[in-house]
């Protein structure tokens, strides 16, 4: 079966061109169907592949599947390859899994657009790309899904492209992800010449030969481009916008998994980080817990439902990229994936709100929601329950773990960590009340209704999942962390081990869940009770997102521009001119030969007379008398 | 080494003048008819040079090398008269320097 690994990237592949040749044919809902089933399809395939990867012995559960030469370039190839090992099919489980129910729910949302089919051909493309980042066997194929999907997320982003400002932030999307991809291509070569190779497996076992300056090198340029795709700072400022993109793709892409992929790819590459000096993961986890702090920070003040979404996601990913710093890889992933259901069913479940309210995104003029979309209502509250980090629910679990970690390697990333939690609960909390409770502030003329099953469904699978995929990794015994050893064969005894006694791990949980009641709290005195005006707590400058915005505009276009217009000039004049002027002096010089064609015969009898003589002479001064 | 009563010298000195009447009148005149009985001279002279210098030396090889240079000069005059004429037919009276067309 992990030979037919394949048919995980096959199938959304086959979907995209079915849908590409036949889409406008098919029309809605059908084009919605043929995206969705293939996504199933795919799905079941992960299913299989991941039990076939379950019934081998633990050490031999890294299996690549060689598909074609790709790039044969001398003793320089890249085979199409497929790394199937537990990392890579835990991505592709829930890649696919939260997918297709994305792919389901949009049947419903994108109802009555003029671009139906095509908005499914950028979904399953979409899938596709992402499937090949994570499975691929290389740094290069990862690199073409990478693309892959900052294509599709560009395209779908400016979806309702007539729009002026969808259109820009898209662009805006593109060209920041560009800086980071630029510290990934440099990362790959740098690998491919220090190495030779760019498989991950060739990395791996060769990374211990690394000089640790050449690997701290990697190791950064690599988490350049993680933090373009992860949105951490100072990167992060196109995913608010990316906000734009219908809500579908806002809950797969900038929330379940594209963003995910900067995380992955640390987790992928963490026998690098551990031949890079000790600094290299401290910056990561700095810039992660930093990031998440801001954004948190950020989040507080926005009365766009989606825009507190998307800085509660930048300000998670900021989470697991402190994990990723903190050595604790697994936790890492266990938060990605427990944050890719609860955070896909919070957008979903936005999605629904803002359907019910004709586009209106504005929470100031949302509030007691909750009556007239019980369910809507339910499954948002198990999301919000869940981000807030409150027990049973999935997102406290795999929080605490990566807070424990934290506390582990330096008690100041915990600090920031939990003050970082302490805001998310409050905010999200925030964000349930003005929309579900309170007064109903919405004009007459709306009519909140809770949108069809296909809509609904979706919402109530990810909210189950919400629950209970806390379940995946307990800490209470090494046998109940079943991701912990499941993910062994992929972190090569990298992964840190926790110092800290029962005891204390309990106290750490104690605290957390103590900060996740004081930000409800909080916000119950605020927005519940308003015992505080709101606008005590929602500053001028978190809603402006601490002007970070607005640093990168003056600074591109200042001093940025002035730099790049002198790099234009430089080129313009010093390269062209170097090519120009190879090419004018041999113009020049042959202007000023051609004059000795004189078209007079008798010029050229003299020429060759002078000529013969000069050989004569030249004759008679070598031969000596 | 004397031919017919005289030494080498004489000819070569004989070849030289030849050849040096011959260079000034390709290069003074401007009749194309001329400049080919010039070209005529300056061959003519060294063959004057090969003979002088084959009997000289006692070398057959000097003989040798004017049948050669015959054989080319006849060439040379047969496509030269050939080119002479096509252009007189074309424009009659026009000099060597009237036919200037090639100047780069």
């Amino acid at each position: 079966m992990l030979e037919a690994a394949w048919l995980i990237c096959a199938f959304p592949l086959a979907g995209f061109a079915v849908l590409l040749a036949l889409g406008r044919r098919l029309g809605e809902p059908r084009a919605g169907w043929v995206a969705t089933l293939a996504m199933a399809g795919s799905f079941v395939s992960s299913v299989a592949v991941f039990f076939s990867l379950m019934g081998r012995d633990p050490a031999e559960r890294r299996f690549v599947v060689t598909l074609f030469e790709w790039v044969p370039a001398g003793d320089f190839s890249v085979d199409a390859g497929l790394l199937v090992d537990p990392l890579s099919v835990t991505m592709a489980l829930f890649v696919t899994g939260v997918g297709a129910l994305i792919h389901l729910y949009a049947i419903g949302y994108m109802h009555g657009d003029g671009d139906f089919s095509k908005f499914f051909v950028y979904l399953n493309l979409f899938a596709f790309s992402m499937l090949v980042l994570v499975l691929g066997d290389s740094l290069a194929l990862t690199f073409l899904g990478w693309e892959g999907v900052g294509v599709c997320s560009y395209l779908l982003i400016s979806f309702w492209f007539t729009d002026e400002a969808n259109a820009t932030a898209g662009k805006k999307a593109f060209i920041t992800n560009r800086v980071g991809d630029w510290g990934f291509m440099l990362a790959m070569f740098w690998a491919f010449g220090a190495l030779g190779s760019v498989r991950y497996l060739d990395l791996f076992g060769q990374a211990g030969s690394l000089s640790s300056t050449t690997a701290t090198a990697i190791v950064i340029l690599l988490f350049l481009g993680a933090a373009g795709k992860s949105a951490q700072l100072p990167l992060y400022i196109w995913l608010p916008d990316a906000m734009a993109g219908p809500t579908p793709v806002s809950a797969l892409i900038h929330a379940a998994t594209m963003v995910t992929a900067g995380v992955y790819l640390m987790v992928r590459v963490n026998p690098l980080i551990a031949a890079a000096d000790a600094w290299a993961p401290g910056v990561i986890a700095w810039v992660g817990v930093a990031t998440a702090l801001f954004a948190a920070g950020a989040a507080m003040a926005q009365n766009d439902i989606k825009k507190v979404l998307a800085y509660s996601t930048i300000s998670q990913l900021g989470y697991m990229m402190l994990a990723v710093g903190t050595g604790a890889y697994v936790a890492a992933i266990f938060h990605m994936v427990t944050h890719a259901f609860f955070k896909a069913l919070l957008f979903l479940g936005s999605g629904s709100v803002i359907h019910a309210l004709d586009g209106d995104q504005d929470m100031r003029r949302y509030g007691a929601l909750r009556a007239a979309m019980p369910v809507t209502a339910v499954t948002f509250i198990v999301g919000w329950l869940a981000i807030a980090g409150v027990p049973p629910f999935a997102g406290f679990w795999s929080k605490d773990e990566i807070l424990a970690y934290a506390w582990d390697s330096s008690p100041a990333l915990w600090l920031v960590g939990i003050v970082t939690a302490v805001l998310t609960a409050f905010y999200m909390s925030r964000l349930v009340f003005m929309t579900f409770y309170g007064e109903a502030r919405h004009g007459t003329d709306a009519h909140p209704h809770e949108p069809s099953r296909l809509m609904t469904a979706p919402l109530v699978v990810l909210a189950g999942a919400a629950v209970v995929a806390g379940g995946l990794n307990l800490p209470f015994t090494k046998d109940l962390h079943f991701m912990g050893a499941w993910l062994e064969p992929s972190l090569f005894g990298n992964e840190a081990h926790l110092s800290l006694g029962g005891g204390a791990q309990w106290l750490l949980a104690l605290v957390s869940m103590a900060g996740a009641a004081i930000g409800i709290a909080g916000a119950v005195a605020v927005y519940l009770q308003h015992r505080l005006p709101a606008s005590r707590v929602e500053l001028p400058a978190a809603a402006r997102a601490f002007y970070v915005d607005e640093a990168w505009t003056r600074f591109v276009g200042g001093p940025g521009r002035r730099a790049f217009e002198g790099v234009a000039a430089f080129d313009a004049n010093v390269v062209d001119g170097a090519v120009d002027g190879v090419g004018r002096s041999v113009r020049a010089g042959g202007a000023w030969a051609r004059r000795v064609q004189t078209g007079f015969v008798r010029s050229y009898a003299l020429l060759t007379a002078a000529g013969a003589v000069a050989l004569l002479l030249w004759f008679l001064a070598r031969t000596s008398f | 080494m004397d031919l017919a009563g005289l030494s080498t010298g004489w000819y070569l000195a004989l070849a030289v003048a030849l050849f040096a009447i011959g260079g000034l009148g390709l290069l003074v005149r401007r009749n194309p008819l001329v400049m080919f009985m010039c070209v005529e001279l300056m061959l003519n002279a060294v063959n004057v040079a090969f003979v002088a210098l084959g009997a000289g030396l006692n070398d057959v090889g000097g003989q040798v090398a004017v049948f050669f240079v015959l054989v080319v000069a006849a060439t040379e005059v047969v496509i030269g008269l050939a080119l002479v004429v096509a252009i007189n037919r074309r424009r009659s009276g026009a000099t060597a320097d009237d036919v200037s067309l090639l100047k780069g």
